[in-house]
């Protein structure tokens, strides 16, 4: 909590200064200003509050970093400094982000500290030494080359910043977080970063005319996002609702796909799970009894954990041809079929599934000290059936505060959830 | 399409000896080299790593060579990479002549354009907004003379009548081909500036970008699909008296709420509601969907718990809709005697009683466990017998008039069986179709 203190105290005070000085020295090159205040504001406007979409305003963002390296504007050096380029940036993004925090949507103070400071970075970086002329005596092309090593630098600063704010908020370790948001750089963030150079060079070359024309192309990137991110999360629902088939049909009590997803993401998120893996994890815990469906007769309370050894193996194979049939990553069809297998053969999430699913079906019923004994009886199985690495994972994930586990439901799995009074029937 | 029909080839050859035509000036033209051997290396470089891995074309490089070199120099861009990409289908020589000749005309017409208009000189002194109405032309150009080819193409080896060779091409590739225009004039006043082309370059980057996200769309599209069929089939399979009724339900939910005249969206809601309105069998003990002879009313009641299991499940799918309440509530009858809520008359959701039209018309007119198919004219008979106090008179009759305008042929995808086919098979189902 202290380090998201501190962001957001350095974002603060970065504004406020910036904004003292703007009012004490007036605002230079007003065009300038009023047009990327305009690219920015709209590219906030039409951001989305998806929290797993690692960059939700891409036009913003490359409106604001380009006016941060601009230098000039049609062959006329450019006047504003650095205190300018974060009061504009931080004007356009308040106004853009009105309507996100009048439909209370979260995460719009994050977002406008991580914009500030990213912002503030670059301008800090470019603008003292360009206005002081240190730049002059540099080829076309050397400069090009210098403003985007200066923009991926940025963006470096700004994946560290937004997994460290990711860490704070949700308290999943650090380093997964931030290889995630690495990731994320080398494919919209790329784009995000071209558009940026793009951007401040063109405007230097023909005017102020770039920003509409050179922004299309950003804006089709941010409308393919938008619609990936769209379909994405339909298919989840999909798939979450494919999963309480198996409750519906009476084979598992309600609500225990999702427990069990939810769990395993927890899990996996302590093992260092990142992105891909953890689709595949979440989509294979939701599915993981869907075998079932094709049981002639019902397992009593869908406690697949009690049975033999081999009837288990039998019921995953089955599980893993329906998971085939529905056209999901196969990754996910095997974890369900080698969920019963024992673990030093299993993938990873093979073997957290397998154990959260067990944690899960002995905690049921069995009244408040149960958790304990569960956790006691899955590490003295560990000998062939549960991972010890995952027991122990599984172990300090429930020793954290409910709260913190819980916060998890950003991911959408939270749209299919049956209501607290929802009855099954059998 | 194996064989090359000899018109194709005749036509082929035809469109090369143009493009040929368009080159043969290259000698006599001052041509900056290595910007045209530079423009060429990277579109090579972009249709190979771009074409191959999310398919489409790929044309801001083209078309700055159109903006940026004379009408022959710019011709010989695409060259390069046609000669040397991968050919799928054999014949390999009149396809890889066709993917050079055809870009290569269109290039020169856009060049041609652009430099009468006097384009180049824009983009030399950066001229805006005097360079944008040269690069419109020519991007109208370039996409006329794509598309005038193709027709021609399609006109000359396919089936397909003349006339209907070209409708939509142009509309489809316009506003695509003009965001790539922009992209490429972009590049030309970048590549022109003192900048030079590193900065030309990093235009691309965007687009690329743009194009990996929407492959991964088509993807993520197309697994949802067919996770969709999966929930179908499972349904089919289960209540194995009838294969592919819930898609042929779909079907004729679409023929009614087009009669309708409803929108393109609803319709598409309205075919989920149809495909999915049994999906609660899944939650129905197997035993009872399949016996044979008279249920007892206990067993019936059971069955009838579907719609609210159905609804139960597909609640949290959002795209779906009103397709949710159409899945709830396609028992209820118009005299409110159908179950769950014994809804009655215009409390019954619209959807729903098209999907109650729709699935009582299928169940009639195929063959089930307890009685033969019946002609389609005695199912539209029955229908209209009860129409009123069973099913809604405004869905038959457009049922009706669909039937007669274009007749009952239900085609049925998911007609296989779901988990006796070997893995082999179904792997090659969850990829992209391309």
């Amino acid at each position: 909590m202290t380090v998201l203190r501190l962001v957001h105290g350095a974002a603060a005070l970065v504004s406020a200064a910036s904004l003292a000085v703007t009012l004490w020295t007036g605002l230079a090159d007003r065009g300038d200003a009023l047009a990327f205040g305009v690219l920015i504001a709209v590219g906030e406007l039409t951001r989305w509050s998806d929290t797993r979409a690692r960059q939700a305003a891409p036009l913003g963002a490359a409106g604001s970093l380009s006016y941060a390296l601009l230098g000039a504007d049609a062959g006329r050096p450019s006047q504003h400094d650095a205190a300018q380029v974060v009061t504009v940036v931080l004007v356009a993004a308040l106004i853009g982000a009105v309507p996100h925090i009048w439909a209370g949507r979260t995460a719009t103070a994050d977002h406008l500290a991580r914009r500030v400071l990213t912002v503030g970075f670059a301008a800090v970086c470019f603008q003292p030494l360009y206005n002081r002329g240190v730049f002059d005596s540099w080829s076309g092309p050397a400069y090009a080359l210098l403003l985007l090593t200066l923009l991926a630098l940025t963006s470096l600063c700004g994946a560290v910043l937004a997994a460290a704010l990711a860490h704070c908020r949700t308290g999943w370790p650090f380093g997964p977080l931030l290889r995630e948001e690495l990731r994320g750089l080398l494919g919209i963030g790329s784009a995000v970063v071209a558009t940026g150079a793009v951007i401040a060079l063109a405007v230097a070359v023909v005017g102020l005319w770039a920003l509409p024309v050179f922004c299309l192309p950003m804006l089709l990137v941010q409308l393919s996002v938008r619609r990936y991110a769209a379909v994405r999360a339909t298919y989840r629902q999909t798939i979450a609702s494919l999963a309480r088939a198996t409750e519906i049909a009476g084979c598992t009590p309600a609500g225990h796909a999702r427990r069990v997803a939810a769990l395993s993401l927890a899990v996996g998120r302590d093992l260092g799970l990142t992105g891909p893996e953890l689709t595949v994890l979440e989509y294979a815990a939701l599915m993981h009894d869907i075998g079932q469906l094709s049981l002639v007769d019902p397992v009593p309370a869908g406690a697949t954990a009690a049975l033999p050894a081999a009837e288990q193996r039998r019921i995953a194979l089955l599980g893993g041809a329906v998971v085939r049939q529905t056209g999901v990553d196969a990754a996910v069809a095997v974890v369900v079929e080698r969920q019963a297998d024992p673990y030093p053969e299993q993938p990873l999430a093979a073997r957290i599934v397998r154990a959260v699913n067990a944690y899960e079906e002995k905690t049921r019923e069995a009244g408040p000290e149960g958790p304990l004994r569960a956790l006691e009886e899955l590490r003295l199985g560990t000998a062939g059936d549960y991972a010890p690495e995952v027991v122990e994972s599984l172990a300090r994930v429930l020793a954290q505060p409910q709260g913190a586990r819980e916060r998890v439901p950003v991911r959408r799995t939270g749209l299919s959830d049956p209501e607290p009074g929802w009855v099954t029937h059998g | 399409m194996e064989a090359v029909p000899a018109r194709a080839r005749g036509y082929v050859t035809g469109v090369a000896l143009l493009a040929a035509l368009s080159l043969s000036r290259l000698p006599a033209t001052p041509t900056p080299w290595a910007a045209t051997l530079l423009l060429a290396a990277l579109y090579a470089t972009c249709e190979h790593v771009v074409h191959r891995r999310f398919g489409g074309p790929f044309y801001p490089v083209l078309l700055a060579g159109a903006f940026l070199l004379p009408p022959a120099a710019a011709a010989l861009v695409p060259v390069p990479a046609a000669l040397l990409s991968p050919v799928e289908h054999r014949p390999a020589l009149p396809r890889r002549v066709w993917r050079a000749a055809q870009p290569a005309l269109a290039v020169w017409a856009a060049a041609r354009v652009h430099g009468a208009l006097g384009g180049r000189d824009a983009v030399v002194r950066s001229d805006f907004p005097h360079a944008l109405l040269p690069a419109g032309a020519a991007v109208l150009a370039f996409c006329l003379v794509l598309t005038a080819l193709d027709g021609g193409l399609r006109a000359a080896a396919g089936p397909v009548p003349l006339r209907r060779a070209w409708r939509g091409l142009l509309a489809r590739s316009l506003a695509a081909v003009a965001v790539h225009g922009l992209a490429g004039l972009m590049m030309a006043v970048l590549w022109r500036s003192p900048y030079g082309p590193v900065s030309a370059l990093l235009v691309l980057l965007p687009m690329c970008v743009s194009w990996w996200v929407f492959a991964q769309y088509h993807r993520e599209r197309a697994a949802h699909q067919a996770t969709i069929r999966a929930l179908v089939q499972a349904v089919d399979i289960k209540d194995g008296y009838t294969r592919g009724h819930s898609e042929r339900v779909g079907q004729a939910s679409v023929l009614i709420a087009r009669e309708l005249g409803m929108d393109d969206d609803r319709v598409e809601v309205l075919r989920f509601a149809g495909i999915l309105h049994d999906v609660g069998k899944l939650g129905v003990p197997t035993r009872l969907l399949r016996k044979d002879g008279p249920l007892t009313p206990q067993e019936r009641r059971i069955i009838e718990l579907h719609p609210e299991y159905g609804h139960e499940m597909v609640r949290g799918i959002s795209f779906l809709g009103e397709a949710r309440a159409a899945i709830l509530h396609h028992h209820e009858r118009l005299d409110g005697t159908g179950y769950p809520y014994g809804l009655a008359g215009a409390q019954i959701p619209e959807c729903a009683r098209i999907v109650a039209v729709a699935d009582a018309f299928d169940a009639m007119t195929s063959t089930r466990s307890y009685s033969r198919a019946r002609p389609v004219e005695a199912a539209v008979a029955e229908l209209e017998r009860c129409a009123g106090a069973h099913f809604d008179p405004r869905m038959v009759t457009a049922l009706v008039r669909a039937l007669a305008r274009s007749g009952w042929h239900p085609a049925v995808t998911a007609d296989e069986p779901a988990y006796g086919t070997p893995p082999a098979q179904r792997a090659s189902r969850t990829g992209v179709p391309r």
